[in-house]
């Protein structure tokens, strides 16, 4: 029997701003700290903010950001989402895989992919992997 | 005194987490709790009153005892014990 | 090439080649539940997805997963209704 604590927390990364990606980043170090195994699942245009050479490019912010709110993101001193990334791989059990879907629709390849995404996979595998967790969509 | 009371009393580990912000004191103590032998004890001291509840949530899901959470002007200060196997 | 295929009597083949994610393992499930239990079935797919759905499907839905062929650009996966 499994504790609560111990079911995965799978993400489904389909934004591709700094914010959300940051945002998502946070979760899955909490969920690793925590000893609770994360899958991402990368869609869209997050798929695209994982690509190799891409990672730390300016990936803007959602619309939601107001002026105010825009430039005290852009100078808060945290790490950045594929730091606290790598650090939550550091850490616990968390598990990159890029939507097979998505990379057929924007054309890439496993080779344009950074090397933090750990495989590709197809929608049912990541169910299965989600398995009795929480799967959350940012 | 016997090794086992120097251990308990002793800090294994000291971490100066001030000045850094959520989730970077757990995810930092998480990784160097790895390090230490069952039973051997870790001190943070944080600035963030986040890690607080943080700390104190994560002990308790880990299994990891927080044997003092304690505060002096704006730094936080907590001990951790490894836990047995 | 495969090396099963030519020995097992496969009682359908789905050509699944070119479509995206997650169509060939639709197709799949689709042909199983029209199929008879002991029935084989041969997708063949270019999808990279297949790869990790079609296994992860067939685990949870308890088929048996016959054999795994990588081809030239595409993959056969020749399955086997159960119950």
């Amino acid at each position: 029997m499994v504790d609560d604590h111990e079911k995965p927390l799978s993400l489904v990364m389909f934004s591709g701003t700094d914010d959300k990606l940051t945002a998502a980043a946070v979760l899955a170090v909490g969920a690793a700290v925590m000893g609770r195994p994360v899958n991402l699942f990368l869609q869209y245009y997050a798929l695209d903010a994982f690509r190799a050479g891409r990672v730390n490019a300016d990936h803007a912010l959602s619309p939601e950001a107001t002026v105010s709110q825009a430039p005290l993101i852009r100078a808060h001193k945290g790490q950045h989402w594929s730091e606290l990334l790598k650090q939550a791989k550091d850490v616990g059990e968390v598990n990159i895989q890029a939507c097979a879907l998505s990379m057929d629709m924007f054309g890439i390849g496993r080779e344009d992919l950074d090397p933090i995404v750990d495989g590709i996979e197809g929608v049912a595998a990541f169910m299965a992997s989600a398995s009795d967790g929480q799967v959350v969509f940012i | 005194m016997t090794q086992e009371m120097a251990m308990s009393i002793t800090i294994a580990m000291s971490l100066d987490l001030k000045g850094l912000s959520c989730p970077m004191p757990i995810i930092k103590t998480a990784k160097a709790m790895k390090q230490l032998a069952p039973g051997q004890l870790l001190e943070a001291f944080a600035t963030d009153p986040g890690s607080v509840p943080d700390f104190k949530a994560w002990a308790q899901t880990t299994g990891n005892p927080l044997v003092e959470s304690s505060q002096e002007g704006g730094v936080f200060r907590f001990v951790l014990r490894k836990k047995e196997i | 090439m495969s090396t099963l295929v030519g020995k097992l009597q496969i009682d359908k083949t789905i050509d699944a080649r070119g479509m995206a994610c997650p169509g060939p393992l639709m197709n799949l499930i689709g042909a199983i539940r029209q199929g008879q239990v002991g029935q084989v079935f041969e997708v063949l797919s270019s999808d990279e997805g297949s790869k990790t759905d079609i296994p992860a499907w067939l685990a949870k839905a308890r088929h048996d997963l016959v054999e795994v062929v990588q081809d030239n650009g595409y993959t056969h996966f020749v399955v086997r209704k159960a119950r």
